[in-house]
C-alpha cells in the first residue's frame, strides 16, 4: 500500500507537477483560514473592548465611599444599589431555584404522556420570553392590581419567572444525563421515589444543576429591563419592606446615570457597571470551571 | 413501579407553574390591553401615530371607549424598526457565528478550545444594560466619526445605504449591538454540532485529498445546516425582544419610518420601557392598555418564533 508522504502529495498525486489549480486551492484554503479566523477576532476584540472599557473607567471609580454611603441625587456611593441588587438576585433565586428544580426533577423522572409534553415544550418556549414582557405583567399584576407598589417581593416574582423555566430546562437535561442503570439500581434495592430522586439522582448531577442556578443567578443580576417598573428606584437602604418599598439596584445606576451631565454619575455608572459585569462574568466562569470538572 | 405518592405529586405541582405562567402572562395582558385591542382595531398596526391626544383635554367617549380628544395609537414604526434591527443583526450574526464556530473547532487544538471559545461565549454573559453603555460610550462615537461617513460616501449608490448618516444613534448601531448579544449562541450552538461531527468524516474527506479549508467548506459547514437554522431562528427570537441595550442605542424614535440604515429607531421592547412613564399620566389608562398591547403582540411573537426555533433544534441546547 502507497502512503502519501506529504500533504502535497497527497492532493496531486506522487510524481506529478502542482498545477496551476492546486496552486489556486491552496490560496482559496489560506484566505479562507484568514477570513474565519479574522471573524473569530472580531468578536474577541468586541469582548475585550467591552471589558477594558468598564474595568478601566470602573477601577477608576472605585472607593470606599461606593460601599459605605447611599446614594444622594446622583453622587454618594452605591450601598443602596448593591444592597438592592443582593436582595432583588438572592429573592429570586430562592423563589425560582426549588420550584424549578422541582419541576425539571418531575420532567425528567415522571413525565410520561402529552401534558408533561406540554411543559416541557413550555419551559423552552419560555426561556425565550422577553424580559421586558415579564416586567409588564409584573407591574399591571404586582403593583397595580395587587396594589404592592414598587416593591422587593414585585422584583423578585418578576424575575423568578424569568429564571424558573432556565433552572427546570437545566436541572431536566443534567438529570436525562445520568445513567438510566443508577435509577434502576436504586429502585431495585426497593428505595422509595424520593429517596431514588433525593440520595441518588440529584447527588449525581448536582455539579450540573448548581450551574444551571448559578447562570440563572447571573443573569437575573444582569438584568433591567423587568425591574424598572417593579422595583423602581430608592435613594435610601432596605428598610425591610417587602412591599411599598422601592428599592435601588446597579442596573439602574449604569442605565440612567450614564445619561446624566455630571461626572460624578457618570463616575457612579461606570462603577456599577464594573462591579455587575466582574460579578456576573466571575459567575458564568466559575460555573463552567465546576462543570469541566465533573466531565473528567 | 412504585404507586403515584405524595413526593411525585408535588413535584408535579411544581411543574404546573410553567404552564401557568405562560396562562397567566397571556391572561393578564389581554385583560389589560382589551380597551385597546378594541379601540384600535387593526389601525394599531398599520400606523405611524403615537399620540397620546390632549392632557388637559376633557375625555371623549369614542365607541364606546373613554379615551383623551385626539388621542391615536399606530406601531408600524416599532414594528418596523424591531424587524430591520433584528435583520441587520442576524445578516452580520450568522455568516460571523459560523465562521467563529468552525475556527474554534477546526482550527484550534482540542487542549485550549474551551478556553479560548470563552472569547466568544462570555459575550452571552454580559448584561445587556453594559452592552448598552459600550454601545452608548464607545460605539456610538466611533461609528458616527469613523465609520458611517466612509460608508455612507463608498455606497451611497445604494439606496439606504446613501447619507445623511444622522448622529449615530439607529438602526445600523442597534443591529450590530443586537449582532453582538446574539452571535454566542449561534457560535456554541453550532461549535458543539461541530463537535459532533465524527472525526472519520473529516478525515475521509482529507483522503480525497481535499485541503483542511475544503474539508470545512465542503464537509463541516453543510452539516451544520439544520442545526443553523434553529439556532437562527432562536438568535431572532432574542433580538426581537432584547431591550435595554437597544433603549440606550437606537436614538428612541417616536412616529416615524427609518429613512436609511442610520436613522434613528424604536423597537417594540424599548418603546415599552421609554414610555410606560408618560403613558401613564393618561387618565383614561388607554395609553397604558396600548403599551400592554405592544407587550402582548411581542409576547405572542416571541412565543412563535422560539416554538418555532425548538421544533427546528434537537434538545439539548
Amino acid at each position: 500500500m502507497y502512503l502519501p508522504e506529504s500533504r502535497e502529495e497527497a492532493i496531486v498525486g506522487a510524481g506529478r507537477r502542482p498545477s496551476v489549480s492546486y496552486w489556486r486551492r491552496r490560496l482559496v484554503s489560506y484566505a479562507g483560514w484568514i477570513v474565519v479566523g479574522t471573524c473569530f477576532l472580531l468578536l474577541a476584540a468586541a469582548l475585550i473592548d467591552i471589558l477594558v472599557l468598564v474595568v478601566s473607567h470602573g477601577i477608576g471609580s472605585l472607593d470606599l465611599k461606593l460601599f459605605t454611603q447611599a446614594t444622594n441625587g446622583v453622587s454618594g456611593g452605591l450601598l443602596n444599589a448593591i444592597e438592592g441588587t443582593a436582595l432583588v438576585t438572592f429573592g429570586s433565586v430562592a423563589i425560582a431555584a426549588p420550584l424549578g428544580i422541582g419541576a425539571g426533577v418531575f420532567l425528567a423522572e415522571y413525565a410520561r404522556g402529552w401534558l408533561p409534553r406540554v411543559a416541557r415544550y413550555l419551559a423552552d418556549v419560555l426561556v425565550g420570553v422577553p424580559s421586558i414582557v415579564l416586567g409588564l405583567f409584573g407591574y399591571i399584576t404586582m403593583v397595580v392590581y395587587a396594589g404592592w407598589h414598587f416593591s422587593l417581593s414585585a422584583g423578585c416574582i418578576t424575575l423568578a419567572m424569568m429564571i424558573m423555566p432556565y433552572i427546570a430546562r437545566s436541572t431536566e437535561l443534567a438529570m436525562r444525563s445520568v445513567s438510566p442503570t443508577l435509577r434502576e439500581s436504586a429502585y431495585a434495592l426497593g428505595a422509595s421515589d424520593r429517596s431514588v430522586v433525593m440520595r441518588v439522582m440529584l447527588p449525581a448531577c448536582r455539579r450540573a444543576v448548581l450551574t444551571g442556578v448559578l447562570v440563572a443567578m447571573a443573569l437575573s443580576m444582569g438584568e433591567t429591563a423587568p425591574l424598572i417598573y417593579t422595583v423602581g428606584w430608592s435613594n435610601y437602604v432596605w428598610h425591610g419592606q417587602f412591599t411599598h418599598e422601592p428599592l435601588a439596584y446597579l442596573t439602574y445606576v449604569i442605565w440612567s446615570f450614564i445619561n446624566e451631565p455630571f461626572p460624578t454619575a457618570h463616575a457612579l455608572a461606570f462603577a456599577a457597571a464594573f462591579l455587575v459585569t466582574i460579578f456576573a462574568l466571575l459567575i458564568t466562569v466559575s460555573a463552567r470551571v465546576m462543570l469541566t470538572r465533573m466531565d473528567r | 413501579m412504585t404507586k403515584p405518592n405524595l413526593f411525585r405529586w408535588s413535584l408535579g405541582l411544581t411543574a404546573t407553574v410553567l404552564p401557568a405562567t405562560l396562562i397567566l402572562l397571556v391572561a393578564f395582558l389581554c385583560i389589560q390591553a382589551w380597551p385597546a385591542m378594541h379601540f384600535n382595531g387593526l389601525h394599531f398596526l398599520v400606523h405611524n401615530d403615537w399620540n397620546l391626544g390632549s392632557q388637559y383635554g376633557t375625555p371623549v367617549k369614542v365607541n364606546g371607549t373613554t379615551i383623551l380628544p385626539g388621542a391615536h395609537y399606530g406601531i408600524l414604526f416599532l414594528i418596523a424598526g424591531t424587524v430591520l434591527s433584528s435583520l441587520i443583526a442576524l445578516v452580520l450574526a450568522v455568516p460571523i457565528g459560523v465562521a467563529a464556530a468552525v475556527f474554534l473547532s477546526e482550527a484550534v487544538p482540542g487542549g485550549v478550545r474551551d478556553l479560548i471559545a470563552l472569547f466568544v461565549e462570555l459575550l452571552a454573559s454580559v448584561p445587556s444594560v453594559v452592552f448598552g453603555l459600550w454601545g452608548y460610550v464607545v460605539l456610538i462615537p466611533f461609528l458616527s466619526h469613523h465609520v458611517f461617513p466612509v460608508l455612507a460616501g463608498a455606497l451611497s449608490f445604494i439606496p439606504f445605504f446613501a447619507p445623511p448618516t444622522y448622529s449615530g444613534y439607529g438602526l445600523m448601531t442597534s443591529g450590530l449591538v443586537l449582532c453582538l448579544m446574539v452571535v454566542p449562541l449561534i457560535t456554541a450552538n453550532l461549535r458543539e454540532s461541530a463537535a459532533a461531527i465524527p472525526a472519520e468524516t473529516r478525515e475521509a474527506a482529507r483522503a480525497l485529498g481535499a485541503t483542511r479549508f475544503e474539508v470545512l467548506l465542503r464537509v463541516i459547514i453543510p452539516e451544520l445546516w439544520r442545526p443553523l437554522v434553529g439556532v437562527t431562528t432562536l438568535a431572532l427570537g432574542r433580538a426581537l425582544g432584547e431591550t435595554m441595550a437597544v433603549l440606550m442605542v437606537s436614538g428612541n424614535a417616536l412616529g416615524y419610518l427609518p429613512q436609511n440604515i442610520y436613522s434613528p429607531i424604536s423597537t417594540m421592547a424599548a418603546f415599552i420601557v421609554s414610555q410606560l412613564d408618560s403613558a401613564l399620566q393618561d387618565p383614561t389608562g388607554m395609553a397604558v392598555a396600548s403599551l400592554t398591547e405592544i407587550g402582548l403582540i411581542l409576547l405572542v411573537i416571541s412565543l412563535l418564533v422560539n416554538g418555532a426555533a425548538r421544533m427546528l433544534l434537537p434538545r439539548q441546547a
